[in-house]
């Protein structure tokens, strides 16, 4: 187990690595351009603000290659010399960012105006996980309870129409049904208001409520589309297990339907279940950002657009790497899971 | 795994009704693809964004059809292309005459109406516009000059209703109206009843003569635009564009993009991990990790973050999405192509010294086959919903107009909160549909592949 635990921590590490390695050589080219430019504007408006400097100098060459090698002096500081793919500078930047430093955002700021990187993103991050936990919480709860249902009764109407809703709540897109929300339930009847954003400040008494309130449109919309999956997920689970010859003798035995659903099959489909719930956890973090797009949700996603939208790539690295980390965590953690589960797959043989 | 012919699945197949379903609604699509290619022409939708092509729209006009369900008819955009001509010469003055008929019978007003016209004339030419009305009553409109012009010159013009000159033209008509014509519009007059201010219905003729000295009028367009609220079968957006092309479009672009992506990832992750599979050990081991990496790499923020650093070109786009696709299918594949290993045919071949590419390719590969049909079409829906998010987020190739591209435009003109259903319903509708289709195939496909399913 020991040596699971190792093996699949390692690959998660060389994993957020990677990541982290392709997301600055995919940004860098720009992101050094972006650090120059703002030098030379830099150096610019401390010499305007200060015209005792401009004026020490006689001719108009001079004064120019003063500001050059101040440009260059502080090119040379910030290590922006070198290209953005040299060793040096790309294991500073990990390192920097393994440690959470993401350095200063370019056009965006947090609610409370911090420029930090880390800053805006540990606003962002707890609204999204308040959302998406919630929404995962209650379509879980509804997947497996449904599910179950039109296990026992294989065939039957309520199966019939959880496994159709299912399949035809899949093939649409989040996003399109949450327009329609908007469209019918903030427009159309104006019960929940349009933008997900909460309209008052959070250190007011009634932001909680407010929040909750603005956060039931969303709510509604991703368990709308995501419960039919869960219980047609559950549901194939169950019915395999209930092939099964345990479960056969049970009935045998004369142990009620009932029971034997609730507490014998459910138990036995329970790690399946569990890992994929851990998955679905982390999955619905990288489909936030259209989610949050559409609803004006002020969580990770749509700071990730609005970062993207205007190119801010500190806040652009930032963002992807939490959703990495928590992206891969849960996937440790759904793999522990069924390492623990399931004894066949940590000893490795197939 | 149990292996079953191509005929068995074909009769299955046909046995189980959502997935005779999905294949119809796969062929209408591809019906509607073929129509599509070959009734709008390539041009037209490379003109998409380009303003000057739909200038002759309407902006944002419901669908006409909506009319069926109206007791309020709501005027109809009707567009004018072929008037009747006539053309007389009195000594040196040729009269040509053009006459456009409309029958208007709606209970609004029509938003506007305009004369798009491009002649072909020398020296001084006159250009008269009236109207006859259902109640035989004539109004002037308009008599201006055209340019002079020495040599053959070819004059292009719009007029508009709210030119001043028709304005002050009806107001010198106003005695046949009982009521004051200040601060009304040229079209509300002119389509109102004298007695009170409310549409007049009945047949308009619309005529514009064209006076010349000595050389005959050619006429290169002449179009007669009366501006309505509804328009087209599928209505249009704020940009005036017809939605009905968008979506027709749409329909190619979105078969393109699933159909390739998946297809593609499935053969990819299909030989991938039978190589894997059947190679075992080592090499086992390391593609298996490379494939971990890949599954681990939070899809959506690389889409974006790929399609905003490198090209959001569509068939770069598919590419990508092509990345993310191949990983799962390689799992299964291998997991499958070890157990495929184990069986005594497998063996046999290799111990009669088959090479080793001809034991997967003949004797593993075939056994996948069912499988990797049922996950090409399980994989579509996700990598067009996938396409239309990043073209929602405005992300995708604004040159071609698919689903998601219409929706974002739809998102960034505010449709959810002006009531534009029309350009909001139809492409999620058909972004839902084509997924569905393919759903449907696929779960008919998977009930045959995994029997246990059934029941």
């Amino acid at each position: 187990m020991k040596r699971y635990v190792a093996t699949r921590a390692a690959t998660m590490f060389g994993v957020l690595m990677v990541t982290l390695l392709i997301t600055i050589s995919l940004v860098g080219s720009n992101m050094d351009t972006i650090l120059k430019q703002g030098i030379v504007f830099q150096v610019r408006s401390e010499i305007t603000e200060n015209p005792a400097i401009a004026e020490s100098f006689s001719s108009v060459e001079e004064f120019e290659t003063f500001i050059q090698s101040q440009i260059e002096q502080r090119t040379k500081v910030l290590g922006l010399d070198e290209p953005w793919y040299s060793p040096q500078r790309i294991g500073l930047t990990m390192y920097k960012i393994l440690l959470l430093d993401f350095g200063h955002a370019t056009f965006l700021t947090s609610d409370a105006g911090s420029s930090d990187v880390k800053d805006i993103i540990f606003e962002k991050l707890p609204r999204t996980i308040l959302l998406f936990t919630t929404a995962t919480i209650v379509i879980s709860v509804m997947g497996i309870f449904l599910g179950a249902l039109s296990a026992s009764k294989v065939g039957s109407v309520i199966d019939r129409i959880t496994s159709s809703f299912a399949i035809i709540s899949s093939s649409f897109p989040v996003w399109w049904i949450g327009m329609l929300m908007i469209f019918l339930f903030a427009f159309t009847y104006q019960i929940f208001p349009a933008r997900a954003t909460p309209d008052i400040p959070s250190s007011d008494p009634g932001y909680v409520g407010s929040l909750l309130y603005h956060m039931a449109l969303p709510l509604i919309t991703i368990v709308m589309i995501g419960f039919g999956s869960w219980a047609y997920l559950v549901r194939n689970f169950m019915v395999g297990i209930m092939q099964e010859d345990f479960i056969m003798a049970k009935r045998t035995i004369g142990i009620k339907q009932k029971k034997i659903i609730y507490s014998h099959a459910l138990k036995n489909a329970a790690p399946p279940i569990v890992t994929i719930l851990a998955l679905s956890l982390s999955g619905s973090l990288g489909g936030a950002i259209i989610t949050e797009a559409v609803f004006d949700w002020p969580g990770m996603g749509r700071l990730y657009f609005e970062a993207i939208t205007v190119m801010d790539l500190p806040v652009i690295i930032g963002a992807t790497y939490i959703l990495t980390v928590f992206f891969l965590v849960s996937i440790f953690i759904a793999d522990l899971l069924y390492g623990y589960f399931d004894p066949r797959v940590r000893t490795g043989n197939e | 795994m149990s292996s079953i012919t191509p005929q068995e699945i074909k009769q299955e197949f046909l046995k189980s009704k959502i997935g005779i379903v999905g294949i119809t609604i796969l062929g209408i699509l591809i019906v509607t693809s073929i129509i599509a290619i070959i009734a709008i022409p390539v041009e037209t939708f490379q003109e998409w964004n380009n303003p000057g092509n739909w200038i002759s729209y309407p902006k944002v006009a419901i669908p006409i059809w909506i009319n069926i369900f109206m007791t309020e008819k709501i005027p109809e955009h009707k567009i004018l292309e072929n008037p009747h001509i006539q053309t007389n010469s009195e000594g040196e003055i040729i009269l040509s005459s053009h006459k456009f008929g409309v029958n208007f019978d709606y209970e609004l007003f029509p938003n506007d109406f305009i004369y798009v016209f491009s002649s072909e004339y020398s020296e001084s030419a006159l250009l008269q516009m009236s109207v006859t009305r259902p109640d035989g009553i004539k109004l002037e409109l308009l008599s201006t000059s055209l340019p002079y012009s020495n040599t053959k010159t070819i004059h292009s013009e719009r007029i508009f209703s709210t030119d001043d000159a028709i304005k002050k033209n009806l107001l010198l008509q106003s005695e046949i109206f009982d009521f004051n014509l200040e601060g009304l519009s040229t079209e509300d007059i002119v389509f109102s009843d004298t007695k009170a201010n409310v549409p007049l219905k009945g047949d308009y003729i619309f005529s514009i003569d064209t006076y010349s000295i000595n050389s005959e009028i050619k006429s290169h367009e002449s179009k007669l635009i009366i501006g309505g609220k509804a328009f087209g079968m599928m209505g249009t957006d704020e940009l005036r564009r017809d939605l009905a092309i968008g979506l027709l479009w749409g329909t190619p672009l979105a078969l393109f993009i699933g159909l390739v992506v998946s297809i593609a990832s499935v053969i990819m992750g299909l030989l991938y991990g039978v190589y894997a599979g059947f190679k075992g050990k080592k090499t086992d081991e390391v593609m298996m990790r490379f494939n971990d990496v890949i599954y681990a790499l939070p899809a959506l923020p690389f889409l974006i973050i790929l399609s905003v650093t490198i090209s959001n070109s569509i068939f770069v786009l598919v590419g990508f999405l092509m990345i993310f696709g191949w990983v799962g299918i390689a799992k299964v594949a291998r997991s499958m192509s070890l157990q495929i290993k184990t069986r005594g045919y497998v063996d046999a071949a290799n111990m009669m010294g088959q090479k080793n590419s001809k034991i997967v390719l003949k004797h593993i590969l075939p056994q996948l086959l069912p499988y990797a049909f049922a996950s090409i079409a399980i994989s579509v829906p996700a990598a067009i919903t996938t396409e239309a998010g990043l073209s929602f987020l405005g992300l995708g190739d604004p040159s071609f107009p698919t689903w998601g591209h219409i929706l974002h435009d739809a998102n960034t003109f505010g449709a959810a909160a002006r009531g534009l259903w029309w350009w909001i319903m139809p492409p999620g509708v058909m972004i839902a549909i084509t997924g569905l289709a393919f759903v449907f195939i696929g779960n008919a496909l998977d009930a045959i592949v995994n029997p246990k399913l059934k029941r």
